[in-house]
């Protein structure tokens, strides 16, 4: 059910991977995300951070500003495959 | 072992001073890269390098600083080239941070420290021999490196030879540790034809990309070596580190690459060192010299002899690893080893260390600014006979 | 549903990056790592084959780039990276050498050397990680920290003035020049895409946040903070005059490529004259590959 632009430009979504063990906690994912996708999560990770989790999945455009902003290497986005309904 | 490159050896018979014997033999050793600054009394050799160097191939750069110089040295290492400096005192003390990261990487290299007299700004013009405490140890931490002491032009020649082949054995810098007077010294130097002079060629790692460690020992205890940008995708830093040249700091890692840093050198003392003794055998004294000293020591072994005293020479040629082993052994067998040299007693030390009470060791200083007067080697020969 | 055979997606990261050395020691909020991946992302960009860069980096937070990235690489000793990093390119000049440095380190004790590989215009990239102050061994106060800040050597504020980094290249020589901050990542990305395949000396500021010790010792946050005074305080302005580019504490940050020229690089200018002294005696240095 991806919405189509201009007829035929599809709409691209993006997967977020997040690797919880290497997150430091430092919420540029979060803050810098143009469509607010993640939060910080109240769950620990074995150093003790907080790492963020996927709010809202679907809203996320496969920008991968996330991916670029992280100091930890620990987040990336990949083109979300296209489910059949 | 290869031959050397015929465009960097001029062969032939020249009248030549040492400084110039320097820039000639690290060229015919293969060096091709040259990073060093002004300074009395080596300019001579940073002079000759860089009128050379365009007509041989290679590259010569004038660096702001010494410690650029031995920086930009530990980098044409690592981009594949045989390197060499030249600097006296003061460049010598700004070097010695940076040394002591060319020996933690395994970097070689010749250094060579034409020796003026100090402390600090000294007499910039003349001789001495007072840095041969500070090549040994003037780098912080626990090391060890091999030094020579050329006496004459043509031994500058010879010896750099010396060093290059010794640095890439070892994988650590050398010292060629001459003095004022033997660079501006002129003399013959005879050049031989490029066939004639043997090169040990750099440790290059041959085996798979993905597997190679760069401080894993081969069977003779040296890792072997690569180059930047041949796709090993290394990592090396001057933080104690593990096979992989990753950092590793701990007190387990450290006892290992300290240890192989010692063993390297100390364990192949004997293969390193180099001495020229002379009417040894049934000698009352001997009297241990380096560099010019040794030549101003003939006239006075000389005059002993004539007054009847057994007087046997021993030469350093490889001022360290020092010859402890022989050292130990002579101070059995004379009564008094002699040491003159151009400093307040620095290899002395070594000598008393080595003899342990065995035999009297004499020492003969000089402060520097010119070589011994004869008759004060002479009379001290006397003193030690009696 | 599709059944998905394929294996759990792997960062694209990870290809550049010593994954056995991850995480790295960086603190939570530190820019370091950002500049890292936009780095990264350049090389990626640009298609350059991972063989032919050799990373320098010296002493300090800065200076540990060098272990975590997946290139020839060389931890140096305080403020000589650029020394090294001259002798490395002219032992192997085939390489694109990349220096990564923090601001004390490049400029203060690496001073010197700083000023004279950017007057030789040697042909380099240097990203000079600028969090205003000596982070690794503490937060000291550097020649870039802003007057009024306060810092451990400076607890009562710091009353030198502070260089302006893109003004010093300038005036050394430097024909690329950049100032980003680490929010900037696209930017910082492009420009590092220009700076590699600029032929020169190429020189790209990034100020970049430290929480634990910039930040916290002067009451600033934590390093979102930070980078949301680069978002408030920072002024796009390509081609500007480097003489009017200084930080003061909080203040305007103004950033863009201020200078980009051609000028013939140290091995160029050797190449050249020897040619023209010597003819067809002189073989070029570093042109004819082994």
């Amino acid at each position: 059910m991806t919405k189509k632009y201009f007829g035929d430009v599809k709409d691209i979504k993006g997967e977020v991977h997040i690797k919880k063990s290497v997150c430091k906690g430092c919420a540029f994912c979060v803050e810098y995300c143009p469509r607010d996708v993640l939060v910080m999560s109240e769950e620990f990770n074995q150093k003790g951070y907080h790492p963020p989790v996927v709010a809202k999945r679907l809203e996320c455009c496969y920008c991968k500003l996330c991916e670029a902003i992280c100091p930890e290497f620990a987040i990336f986005v990949t083109e979300m495959e296209e489910e059949e309904e | 072992m290869v031959k050397a490159d015929p465009k960097g050896v001029m062969t032939g018979s020249w009248f030549l001073d040492g400084d110039y014997a320097l820039a000639e033999g690290a060229l015919a050793a293969g060096c091709r890269f040259f990073a060093g600054y002004p300074i009395t009394p080596s300019t001579e050799t940073a002079e000759r390098f860089a009128a050379r160097i365009p007509k041989v191939g290679g590259c010569f750069i004038q660096m702001e600083d010494e410690i650029a110089s031995i920086a930009a040295l530990i980098g044409g290492v690592w981009g594949g080239q045989k390197a060499m400096t030249v600097t006296s005192g003061p460049g010598f003390s700004l070097m010695m941070e940076n040394i002591g990261l060319a020996c933690m990487m395994e970097t070689p290299m010749v250094i060579a420290n034409v020796q003026r007299a100090g402390p600090s700004t000294g007499l910039p013009t003349l001789v001495a021999q007072q840095d041969m405490m500070q090549v040994r140890w003037g780098s912080h931490g626990d090391y060890r490196i091999i030094a020579l002491a050329p006496d004459s032009p043509q031994e500058c020649f010879d010896m750099t030879i010396e060093a290059f082949n010794l640095s890439e054995t070892y994988r650590v810098p050398v010292f060629i540790m001459t003095d004022e007077i033997v660079g501006h010294m002129h003399e013959k130097l005879v050049v031989p034809p490029a066939e004639e002079i043997d090169l040990v060629e750099r440790k290059w790692y041959t085996g798979p990309k993905d597997k190679y460690l760069p401080y894993k020992n081969d069977k003779d205890g040296i890792p072997f070596m690569v180059r930047s940008g041949d796709g090993y995708r290394f990592h090396t830093t001057g933080l104690t580190h593990d096979e992989r040249g990753y950092p590793l700091l701990n007190a387990e890692q450290q006892k290992i690459t300290v240890g192989h840093l010692i063993d390297k050198i100390d364990g192949n003392a004997d293969k390193i060192i180099s001495l020229e003794e002379k009417e040894i055998k049934g000698a009352e004294v001997v009297v241990l010299s380096y560099g010019i000293t040794s030549r101003v020591a003939v006239k006075a072994v000389q005059d002993a002899k004539k007054a009847g005293i057994k007087v046997g020479t021993l030469r350093l040629r490889t001022v360290w690893p020092f010859p402890e082993k022989r050292v130990a052994e002579l101070s059995r067998k004379v009564k008094a080893i002699v040491v003159p040299e151009i400093n307040a007693g620095q290899m002395v030390r070594e000598v008393e260390r080595s003899v342990a009470g065995r035999c009297r060791v004499t020492s003969v200083p000089h402060f520097g600014g010119w070589v011994h007067d004869p008759k004060d080697i002479l009379k001290a020969i006397k003193e030690a006979a009696k | 549903m599709t059944a998905k055979k394929a294996p759990a997606p792997v960062n694209p990261m990870e290809e550049f990056l010593r994954m056995d050395r991850i995480p790295h020691i960086w603190c939570p909020g530190c820019g370091i790592g950002t500049v890292v991946t936009s780095f990264v992302e350049g090389v990626r960009k640009e298609k350059i084959n991972l063989d032919d860069i050799a990373i320098v980096s010296g002493i300090g937070c800065t200076g540990r780039v060098a272990g975590y990235v997946k290139f020839d690489s060389f931890h140096t000793t305080h403020g000589r990276a650029m020394a090294f990093a001259t002798g490395l390119k002219l032992g192997n000049p085939r390489q694109k050498v990349v220096v990564f440095s923090g601001d004390g380190d490049l400029t203060g004790i690496g001073g010197n050397h700083f000023i004279h590989a950017a007057r030789r215009n040697m042909d380099m990239t240097v990203i000079c990680i600028n969090n205003f102050n000596y982070a690794m061994t503490g937060g000291q106060v550097a020649p870039t920290s802003p007057p009024d800040s306060k810092m451990s050597t400076a607890p009562t504020g710091n009353f030198e003035p502070a260089f302006s980094l893109p003004y010093l290249a300038e005036a050394s020589g430097a024909t690329y020049i950049a100032r980003w901050t680490a929010l900037h990542i696209r930017r910082v990305t492009k420009s590092i895409q220009e700076a590699l395949n600029h032929k020169g000396f190429s020189f790209v500021e990034v100020i970049t946040p430290c929480p634990t010790l910039y930040a916290r010792r002067n009451r600033l946050g934590d390093g979102l903070d930070l980078m949301k005074y680069y978002y408030d305080s920072s002024e796009i302005r390509h081609g500007h005059d480097t003489r009017d580019t200084e930080i003061d504490f909080q203040g305007k940050i103004i950033c863009g490529k201020f200078v980009d020229k051609k000028k013939p690089t140290f091995l160029d200018a050797m190449n050249t004259h020897f040619t023209k002294t010597f003819g067809d005696k002189y073989q070029p240095y570093g042109v004819d590959n082994d």
